[in-house]
């Protein structure tokens, strides 16, 4: 009990530190770290959506970028079919993020379904590969889609738009993704202390096991990868309206390793491993990018470091050994 | 009256090794049948079997009078087969509810039933299941399967390796169960314990089914010849 404690206070001073540093940079005038911020959040909500698979449910999925990617995309789109007026599909496009949010979580767990359906059929090396593989197929789709900018991708001219904020003005947009990402992980929390967590769980210990007590292994996990592409999915659309920008190079496979990488530096199954890992990332990036533009050597030397050492990740380091592990 | 559960013919093979060649058993509704025999004869295959964890080559599985023999094991688990496996085998770093919770089916048996039967259940709620003792550890694994309001109970082993006194306990436990009209399927060594709670008893010799009757049946020259007593 001591170290789930440990843990909620170790949740808390994340989650507030995220709030707490911007409001900072907002007094001190410091509108680029409040980006960085919001991209942290972004990214943890993105390895939020994979912990579930992952963490939670031990599927290595090495495609989850796809989901990202067609996030990104939906925002792209609607918005660009909002500003020329053009309809797409027969609907109107929509610069509100309210109506973007639900089509990206929509198409994101319809595509979720169809490469869930498929690869986890498979376990081990094949899920890994089969879920590449398609992540990759839609990759080369995206470069070769002309109308929506192909390989240069789609910039977004204006920034979408939610009620009573100004998004173009980047407190206002980090109010919203952090918004998103507590809400989210309020969400997450429920699932995993519901029956359906439970046997998720249950089924990354022992499938058999699990089965032998009613739970159906393939449906249990199908439903969690949905689940997990749909909160993936709002990542991305989040990210190209703080880019402005939605590319290709979203869903390539060196943004799934990335959300693994987030995933691992956190603590694998930890509810705000995500949010743990996507700030070592950003910080590293920002502290020795600027320095050498090898600076993922360096990301790299501490993930070896995390895995050979610290496999609870820095929730595990601070708040001890999960008991999901 | 039909049997509940009932095997016919059940042929099993682990790659080129045939492990049961001929296993018949039958459970009537309310009813404790016994599975006995020596180590190794395939009391483990046949329940494993039952529960549609192991498929037969030959042989027909049926449950309340449905062939359940190609049906996949969260189907079997589902339609009332509730299996406690040797060894306990919880989910060992999920915590006590959270291992049951997760194999809740709608029913009679809750989650505030399953603990008022076993209130150990319900002192070490938000323990991780690694942590329990053997004996808080089967009365998880009871619990566990009662949570899937089973019309069968299936124990394999429920008592190996516990002490005499926490073996009173589950045997105490497995006869209320008996008496609130559960079937179940036993699989035990220990036949004095059996002989109180048991309707009737099978024993496997080398895969087959080799003789059938009430546990007053059994002499002690069936004792000597397949329970090795």
């Amino acid at each position: 009990m001591r170290d789930i404690h440990k843990e909620t206070v170790v949740n808390l001073a994340l989650g507030l530190g995220l709030l707490l540093v911007p409001l900072w940079a907002l007094w001190a005038d410091q509108p680029f770290t409040i980006t960085l911020a919001t991209r942290i959040a972004i990214l943890a909500l993105a390895g939020v959506g994979l912990n579930l698979i992952l963490g939670f449910g031990g599927m290595v999925s090495f495609g989850h970028a796809v989901f990202f990617g067609v996030g990104g995309y939906v925002a792209g789109i609607l918005s660009q079919h909002a500003t020329s007026g053009v309809p797409v599909l027969g609907l109107p496009g929509s610069n509100q993020m309210l109506v973007i949010w639900p089509v990206a979580m929509l198409v994101a767990g319809l595509l979720a379904a169809a490469i869930g359906a498929l690869s986890l059929r498979t376990e081990g090396i094949f899920f890994i590969m089969i879920t590449l593989a398609f992540a990759q197929m839609v990759y080369y789709f995206a470069i070769s889609w002309p109308a929506y900018g192909g390989e240069d991708g789609l910039p977004l001219v204006l920034r979408n738009r939610f009620p009573g904020l100004n998004t173009m003005r980047p407190w206002h947009l980090f109010v919203v993704a952090w918004g998103v990402l507590m809400v989210v992980l309020g969400l997450m929390a429920a699932l995993r202390a519901s029956r359906f967590g439970a046997a998720l769980m249950a089924i990354r210990q022992n499938p058999e096991r699990a089965a032998a007590v009613g739970i159906n292994p393939y449906g249990v996990k199908l439903v969690a990868f949905v689940i997990s592409g749909m909160v993936t999915g709002l990542a991305g659309a989040l990210m190209a309206d703080l880019s402005r920008f939605a590319s290709p190079a979203m869903m390539a496979w060196t943004m799934s390793g990335e959300l693994i990488v987030i995933i691992i530096l956190g603590g694998t199954g930890r509810l705000f491993g995500p949010l743990a890992g996507a700030a070592i990332l950003v910080g590293f990036e920002v502290t020795f990018g600027g320095m050498t533009e090898h600076w993922k050597l360096w990301l790299g030397l501490v993930l070896l470091a995390v895995v050979l050492f610290a496999r609870g990740g820095l929730i595990g380091a601070l708040a001890g050994r999960a008991r999901h592990g | 009256m039909n049997p509940l559960a009932e095997l016919q013919g059940i042929e099993v093979f682990y790659g080129a090794s045939q492990a049961l060649f001929g296993v018949d058993l039958a459970v009537m509704p309310g009813q404790a049948l016994a599975l006995m025999g020596r180590n190794g004869v395939g009391k483990t295959t046949t329940i494993r079997t039952l529960c549609r964890l192991h498929p037969p080559y030959k042989g027909s599985v049926r449950f309340d009078g449905r062939d359940i023999t190609t049906l996949p094991s969260f189907k079997a688990a589902r339609l009332g087969i509730g299996l406690v496996p040797e060894g306990r085998r919880c989910f060992a770093t999920l915590s006590v509810t959270e291992n049951l919770i997760a194999a809740a089916r709608p029913g009679e048996w809750t989650l505030a039933r399953v603990q008022a039967f076993f209130p150990r259940l319900a002192e070490r709620a938000g323990q991780q299941a690694s942590t329990l003792s053997g004996g808080e550890q089967q009365m998880l694994a009871i619990g566990r399967a009662l949570m899937t309001n089973p019309r069968l109970l299936v124990l394999d082993e429920a008592t190996e390796g516990l002490a005499p006194v926490i073996r009173k306990e589950i045997w105490a436990a497995i006869a209320a169960l008996k008496a609130q009209g559960l079937s179940i399927l036993i699989v035990d060594k220990t036949l004095s314990e059996l002989k109180p709670i048991a309707d009737r008893c099978v024993i496997l010799e080398r895969g087959r089914s080799v003789w059938t009757g009430t546990p007053g049946e059994i002499t002690p020259d069936i004792e000597k010849t397949w329970l090795g007593l």
